[in-house]
């Protein structure tokens, strides 16, 4: 059997940015991205893929972070709640979140919006049903969901607006 | 308040919350985001006993382990901790005893996580198991082996008894006494961030510790006595709380050993509880099992009520001797009780210990009142609705237990509730499986009486002011979802008639905000919240005196709003805030002013009247609709509505949050959140285990769970809070277990006496229905409980003073309050 | 934080690679594809192996022609227009949508047993002496079985087997085709017929059934199955050509009770058929106290969710009860 290396190291695009970062072998993407990388924004409430908090996209998917190898992360391209503002301003969801009343203590927060940017991204208008079946993997103990549902509502509603 | 001014600006505003912006760009620290160099990380060795005396901890091989620089075991903190004064039987570390599975023993310090965890299975600790005690009627059964070797007697943490007025005469004297048996099984806070703390020496060589604490003031006393380091040499942070619900109120052992660690090696030291870790902090509701006799006229109107409980209460004390007396205490604020006799008894359990959830104490009691007028209603014929408007306190009241009830809403909650979602319409008349269930509740904006005995201030705060306009607020209060800051900011800027754009607000931080309690007892809006106005107001005032000769008024006549400063009978003329700041900086120095909140002195006075007092009372009313499978027992709730009495809305946006969070998390346990253990057959294993400490298994409503909520908030300012503004963030929950409850009365005829409210209890009861039997399911018996002599007090209408007395007789001597 | 255990990380480029290491490492190294069944279980230690073999850079098990790619997400197998109800319905139900994206087909076929008494964290096991499942010597389930009682908790095998699909598994002596039925034993530790040494690489499905696949579980989401019901027909106008129905989430091994498709077989889905039918599923659904809610109850209303099940394969609409209970509406 060959030696477990003490470190790898590899290049993510995260955030758009090229990323080489350097960790030990048995760390998951959640771990890289708060640990290596000092992106925190990123939250974990279990670590198991029972919660959702975890979520950044991959490849323009929701994944979940914590069950996700970092060393399967080389060349593809992550995206954080980091990386959804836009320079200065907020990204109309973030936006929304903070208007609507979606975020409360906001740690489930970065997650939802990761959740919700593709929903929206495949799915400019969607219904209150499809926002909830999409957000059921975020678990809140905040809001009872209701003001995250018309959030991502209200940005879906802003960024169409911005399309045309 | 300023008298020339009555239109609000900023007050009553839908507006994004102060920290919204950090909250939704991932730029909010939370204590498990915080690093610092040289940072090291702590795990903790934790019992796989329920009950067991730890014979030896031997750490050497964990010493030696690459990476670890520390072993700490109970024999590092000799001295225990506990938030309540009278409680105080926790050690960061067990050091003879351990009381649950999950009980820390021992932390390892190393340079990363993993290599701590590794080093933590080359810990031995030799245990000598003792029979666990599985369950309060357990306890009661079996006095030894004692948990703790103080308390009442045997197992028995806290026995208590109150009786105002003679309520066995009440209820002799009524028409008929309804008698029911309610069980409420324990849940957990499961907020979505787990504790977390980082405690390192700063410059000057004093400890600090940045923590997901609610109440950074209660960890500092404690550090202090735990680590015999004085007050003044510690600095405790709260950092931003992922959630509390009161999850985060007791001091960790997690927050003494980081600490410990720090002071020891000089390094920053870490920790971050997993998931399960958190399951096992606990301090969560209380699992009560409740007997409660009430009696009826034949007209509705209640005599008395006898009220009985038995807490579960885990293997500390914790808030326990609080949560006793909430099982008790505000049960008679929301309905007129001419006579009341509460009995409540805390049983030490081999289990992580229970404390304050969200509501804390009541909601046990309250499901068991609501559902019990449900019954009363139907055998009167009458409708619950009117059952609830004939026995309504009344603004300015006293109950018989002393409790002043103050400004009420509750009739125009009940009024409201019923109009939007058309009780009347649909009470009785849905098709089968289909129905509604009504119920209402009360909660303390903020609790009368401090944890520790003391005459200061329950909250300060500090108000900064300087020439560039901006201005600071300082205040220990801590936020936790909640939206404390933004209280805060919206007095201050509408006090000052600036927008909140121009305040930063700087909270939880004993090394530099003013004491506040801390975030419990919803009493951050009220208490942080007047301090804010008595300081706001201060400055104010400071500036009129300034200006007011170049403005041509006297000082009372000097309006702020929207950034500018004027006299009120010439609104043309004026100048902006940073020109009333600069003048009157140039005039009286640098501008700062603080306020401070101490609540009014409870009209009780006999000894245990401390608890439940408050300021100010919050009301609801809540109607729940749900439809039952009648084949399966399956529950769907398609729609909630709840009427809040809030006094006034600071900020609509996060008090309509609130009441939809709190609906959610009352729903939730309503239908399935469970802190439930397993004891294995006794034969083969001693173990007694949490069932399900993961986020997998504790169960939680989902976004495809949670119904839609209408909310509408009844406004009516009370003059004792800040521009009139009670509660909102824990009232919203109490009353949506028993309309739920209720609701399935209305749907399919069965009562479902216990919480939660399961397919399978519907099912079962609905079999028993279908068989002629009782189509009822809930507990059948209640235990002897040994409770002690009751406090005998008079009630106001029958010639009490507040005062203990003898039953029929004379008085007995004051005593003070807890 | 809960964190992995040190590994040594493979990632071949083929099956016949694959097999290579699996067949070289032997039974310290484990294949892993989405992670989500095996990552959770390695963070509390159920499995430590010393080899992880990576199915993630294969690209021949992510084809969809045909059959379907074992390395195919949930998520892809849901949004194949050509992917018949049950198993649609399956993998739409599994977990979250974020989980979804990231298991396999191939992975929640393989999925572990589950059980209340096994999937904890090593703490928590310890203060139970562990468990028959691993490293203990009782079932806490059933004190007095022999046998570990963990419950399968696949959603697609139950699918599959009622569309009578089978599975290509790949190892050193080359290929092999079973039904899917076949896959599993009814034994919570060795429940899995697969070699050590071979890889699950394909499943072909035939396309002549009509399906369907109900989930019980208390929420939403996120939930594993508390039963799982999926039936099959073939019809011949209004009668019932042939029928195939099958249980998961009630015993080790999910399967087929080739007694009720019998009795199906040349009748009319009438309101009393559906219901003998039903009676003949939920005897046999024996459901243990090692998951989530009343075992009794979930027995119970066995026979309800078989029924719903034929209801919709009769052409009811039952759109309201799915939104109630599993709160998934088949798009």
């Amino acid at each position: 059997m060959a030696a477990i290396p003490e470190r790898v190291h590899l290049t993510m695009q995260v955030n758009g940015e090229a990323a080489p970062v350097s960790f030990a072998p048995y760390k998951t993407l959640l771990e890289v991205l708060r640990e290596d990388l000092g992106l925190t924004g990123t939250k974990h409430g279990c670590e198991l893929g029972e919660c959702g908090a975890c979520t950044v996209l991959v490849d323009g998917q929701p994944v979940l972070s914590c069950l996700a190898l970092a060393l399967e992360c080389g060349g593809r391209a992550i995206e954080t709640i980091e990386g959804v503002q836009r320079g200065p301003e907020l990204h109309p969801l973030q936006a929304a979140f903070a208007d609507c009343g979606g975020s409360q203590c906001g740690y489930c927060t970065p997650g939802v919006i990761m959740t919700a940017k593709a929903l929206l991204a495949r799915n400019p208008a969607p219904t209150r049903d499809e926002i909830r079946e999409a957000t059921a993997g975020n678990l809140c103990r905040c809001t009872g969901y209701q003001q995250i549902t018309e959030a991502i509502e209200s940005a879906a509603t802003l960024l169409r607006a911005e399309r045309t | 308040m300023n008298e020339t001014k009555k239109r609000l600006d900023v007050i009553g505003k839908p507006r994004r919350r102060v920290d919204g912006r950090a909250k939704v760009t991932g730029q909010l620290r939370f204590a498990d985001d915080l690093a610092l160099p040289r940072m090291l990380h702590a795990k903790l060795l934790r019992s796989p006993h329920p009950h067991a005396i730890v014979e030896s901890v031997d750490a050497e091989k964990a010493r030696r382990h690459p990476g670890v620089k520390l072993v700490l075991t109970g024999q590092d903190f000799p001295v225990p901790f506990g938030i309540m004064p009278v409680s105080v039987d926790e050690y960061p570390l067990a050091r003879e005893r351990v009381r649950y599975v999950g009980d820390p023993v021992a932390a390892v310090i190393a340079s990363d996580e993993q290599s701590a965890v590794e080093a933590l299975a080359l810990i031995e600790v030799r245990y000598k198991a003792l029979r666990p005690v599985c369950g309060p009627q357990d306890g009661l059964e079996h006095p030894e082996p004692r948990i703790h070797d103080y308390g009442e007697q045997g197992n028995i943490h806290r026995n208590q008894a109150y009786e105002f007025g003679d309520v066995d005469e009440a209820l002799r004297n009524a028409d008929f006494v309804a008698e029911d048996l309610f069980f409420y099984e324990g849940n957990t806070h499961l907020p979505m961030e787990q504790q977390a703390s980082l405690a390192f020496l700063d410059q000057d060589g004093k400890l600090q510790i940045s923590s997901s604490t609610q109440n950074p003031h209660y960890l500092h006393r404690q550090l202090s006595r735990v680590l015999q380091v004085p007050e003044s040499r510690i600095r405790v942070v709260a950092t931003p709380n992922g959630g509390g619900f009161g999850g985060k109120c007791d001091p960790g052992g997690h927050e003494f050993v980081v600490s410990k660690a720090a002071l020891v090696l000089g390094r920053p030291v870490k920790i971050g509880l997993t998931r399960e870790e958190v399951f096992y902090v606990h301090r969560g509701r209380h699992p009560v099992l409740m007997k409660m006799k009430t009696g009826v006229t034949k007209e509705g109107k209640l005599t008395g009520m006898h009220l009985q409980t038995l807490l579960d209460g885990g293997g500390y004390g914790s808030h326990g001797p609080a949560s006793t007396f909430y099982t008790g205490v505000l049960t008679p604020v929301t309905y007129h009780y001419p006579r009341f006799k509460f009995e409540a008894c805390r049983v030490f359990t081999n289990k992580p210990a229970c404390g304050p959830k969200r509501g804390h104490g009541t909601p046990q009691p309250r499901f068991g009142q609501e559902v019990q007028l449900d019954k009363i209603a139907e055998r009167l014929g009458m409708d619950p609705l009117e059952l609830r408007l004939k026995n309504l306190t009344k603004a300015g009241d006293l109950t018989a237990s002393w409790l002043r009830v103050g400004s009420t809403g509750l009739e125009d909650c009940l009024r409201k509730v019923a109009e939007i979602s058309d009780w009347k319409g649909k009470r009785g008349k849905l098709p089968q499986g289909r129905g509604v269930g009504l119920a209402c509740s009360t909660y303390m904006s903020g609790a009368g009486v401090a944890i520790y005995w003391n005459k200061m201030p329950h909250s300060g705060v500090q108000v900064l002011l300087d020439r560039s306009g901006t201005v600071v607020v300082y205040c220990g209060a801590t936020e936790i979802g909640q939206g404390s800051d933004d209280v805060l900011a919206a007095i201050v800027a509408e006090t000052l008639g600036v927008d909140t754009g121009s305040v930063r607000v700087v909270t939880g931080d004993t090394g530099i905000t003013p004491v506040d309690l801390g975030s419990y007892s919803s009493r951050v809006t009220i208490m942080a919240g007047n301090a804010a106005v008595q300081a706001a107001e201060r400055l104010r005032a400071s500036l009129a005196a300034a200006v007011c000769e170049t403005l041509g008024t006297l000082p009372d006549r000097v309006v702020f709003s929207q950034g500018k400063v004027f006299a009120a009978d010439n609104t043309g003329a004026g100048m902006s805030f940073v020109e009333a700041v600069t003048m009157a900086e140039a005039q009286l120095g640098t501008l700062s002013a603080v306020g401070s909140y101490s609540p009014p002195k409870p009209p009780g006075r006999y000894k245990g009247a401390g608890v439940g007092p408050s300021p100010a009372y919050s009301f609801s009313a809540c109607v729940v609709e749900a439809e039952v499978d009648e084949r399966t027992g399956w529950i769907h709730v398609p729609k909630i509505w709840m009427a809040h009495d809030i006094g006034r809305a600071l900020n609509p946006v996060l008090a309509r949050g609130q009441v939809i969070g709190g609906v959610y998390m009352g729903l939730s346990e309503a239908l399935m959140e469970e802190q439930s253990f397993r004891r294995l057959p006794e034969k083969l294993s001693g173990a007694l285990v949490h069932r399900a400490p993961s986020m997998l298994d504790y169960k939680s409503l989902t976004a495809l769970d949670m119904p839609e909520v209408e909310v509408a908030l009844i406004e009516d300012p009370d003059p004792n809070c800040p521009y009139g503004a009670k509660e909102v963030g824990q009232g919203p929950l109490l009353p949506v277990m028993p309309a739920l409850a209720n609701a399935i009365f209305d749907a399919v005829g069965v009562r479902i006496d216990e919480i939660p409210i399961t397919p399978d209890k519907v099912l079962r009861a609905l079999e028993a229905k279908a068989e002629g039997k009782a189509p009822r399911v809930g507990p059948d018996s209640y235990p002897s409980v040994p409770y002690p002599e009751p406090t005998f007090v008079l009630p106001p209408w029958e010639g009490g003073d507040g005062n203990e007395s003898r039953k029929g007789g004379e008085k007995r001597a004051a005593a003070a309050v807890v | 934080m809960l964190r992995l255990p040190w590994f040594e990380y493979r990632s071949p480029r083929s099956v016949a690679e694959a097999v290579k290491i699996l067949a070289g490492e032997g039974p310290q190294a484990m294949l892993v594809a989405g992670g989500t069944d095996l990552l959770p279980n390695m963070k509390r230690r159920h499995q430590s192996p010393k080899v992880l073999v990576s199915l993630r850079a294969v690209d021949e098990l992510r084809k969809l022609n045909g059959s379907y790619g074992a390395g195919l997400t949930l998520a892809e197998v849901v949004a194949h227009p050509g992917t018949p109800g049950a198993l649609r319905h399956a993998a739409a139900q599994v977990a979250t949508a974020q989980i979804r994206n990231m298991g396999t087909l191939g992975g929640n076929l393989c999925l572990d047993t589950r059980c209340t008494y096994y999937n904890q964290t090593e703490e928590w096991r310890k203060a139970i002496d562990y468990c028959l499942k691993k490293d203990g010597s009782v079932c806490w389930v059933a004190t007095a079985s022999k046998r570990c009682v963990a419950v399968s908790s696949t959603d697609t095998a139950p699918a599959l087997i009622a569309l009578d699909a089978k599975v290509t598994l790949v190892g050193p002596g080359g290929e092999r085709e079973i039904p899917v039925e076949s896959l599993y034993n009814n034994d919570g530790i060795d429940y899995l017929s697969r070699k050590p040494d071979e890889v699950l690489s394909a499943i072909v499905i035939p396309s002549s059934w009509k399906s369907v696949y109900w989930k019980l579980r208390r929420r939403g989401s996120f939930d594993f199955p508390l039963l799982g019901v999926a039936a099959a027909l073939k019809m011949d106008g209004d009668v019932v050509a042939d029928a195939r129905i099958a249980l998961g989430a009630v015993a080790s091994r999910p399967f087929r009770i080739e007694k009720a498709g019998e009795f199906l077989k040349g009748k009319r889905l009438t309101d009393e058929v559906i219901a003998e039918a039903a009676t003949l599923v939920a005897n046999r659904a024996k459901p243990m106290d090692n998951t989530d809610m009343d075992l009794y109850w979930r027995k119970e209303v066995a026979d309800d969710f078989a029924g719903y099940a034929l209801k919709e394969l009769r052409g009811d609409d039952m759109g309201a009860i799915r939104l109630r209970t599993a709160r998934y509406l088949p798009g």
